[in-house]
């Protein structure tokens, strides 16, 4: 069980590192999908089967196939990306690696947990989630729909093609030499 | 499915701690380092799973369904997130000709 949560972490850990290190936009978003499928697995270890199905399927079946199409469809894997000048790429780093010490030595001896509950695991089955998502949280479930609908209103109203004028940047702004 | 067991008891807590930080720093390391709106919001998708992740294995310590649940509805705003982010993403490529952050910052004044 061990060497299988070390293996699914280093896969989700490299992939994540291919997310940001990649040049083409269609390798992060695949790096992105093997990451996700990762992090499906270590929810199947830790026995929550329904998240692990809903994880797989809303995430690396819709959303991530989404932002495929996306890239398909704009053609964006032809264009090379600029990149950030060098002081910004070293402090991108920087901050992410102190986000890290940050967040490691708040944790490192705050946390005395005590597992509370009964570790039989029975908690991520589909049974008791659901029982739990209609018992207590009828209210949210059902205000989401509400919020898909406007979600999908605002996607169509953002994303079609009007006959308005277009923005028209000015070729000057592109503040690259700074 | 008893036998299928869960990894809680043999994983320590502090192991999906690291694990978490871990992605949670890329993410942000990334969103910070690109200039593709498309991969900066794949780097706040890592987030989001990171911190997913995280509720996960503690929903599992405490034995509590709250934090799947939690994690259910992160879901849900996460895709209607990404649909109002990729037709923003769109417009902004048919319009501003471009998906480069750095040609919005007008946005700034």
């Amino acid at each position: 069980m061990l060497t299988l949560f070390y293996l699914l972490a280093a896969v989700s850990v490299i992939a994540a590192l291919v997310v940001v290190a990649a040049k083409s936009p269609i390798t992060s978003v695949i790096a992105l999908i093997v990451c996700f499928l990762s992090i499906a697995g270590h929810y199947v270890l830790l026995n929550a089967q329904f998240l692990a199905m809903v994880h797989v399927i809303v995430y690396t079946g819709a959303i991530l196939i989404l932002m495929l199409f996306v890239i398909m469809l704009l053609n964006m894997n032809e264009e090379v990306e600029k990149r950030k000048p060098v002081l910004a790429r070293i402090s991108a780093v920087v901050t992410g690696g102190l986000l890290l010490l940050v967040l490691l030595a708040a944790t490192r001896q705050g946390l005395n947990l005590s597992a509370s509950g009964d570790l039989a695991g029975g908690t991520g089955l589909v049974k008791h989630i659901g029982t739990v998502l209609f018992r207590e949280f009828l209210i949210p479930f059902e205000l989401s729909s509400v919020l898909f609908l406007s979600a999908m209103a605002g996607a169509m109203m953002l994303a079609k093609k009007d006959g308005t004028e277009h923005i028209n940047l000015p070729p000057s702004s592109e503040p690259d030499e700074a | 499915m008893e036998e299928l067991m869960t990894a809680i008891r043999v994983v320590p807590m502090e192991h999906y701690f690291v694990l978490s930080f871990l992605l949670f720093s890329i993410g942000m390391a990334g969103a910070l380092l690109r200039r593709n709106i498309l991969i900066i919001i794949m780097c706040l998708e890592l987030m989001l799973n990171s911190v997913n992740l995280l509720l996960v294995a503690l929903s599992a310590w405490f034995g509590d369904a709250g934090g799947q649940v939690m994690v259910f509805f992160i879901m849900l705003v996460a895709a209607a997130e990404v649909t109002v982010g990729l037709a923003i993403l769109v417009q902004l490529k048919r319009n501003a000709e471009g998906v480069d952050i750095n040609q919005l910052n007008r946005l700034k004044w």
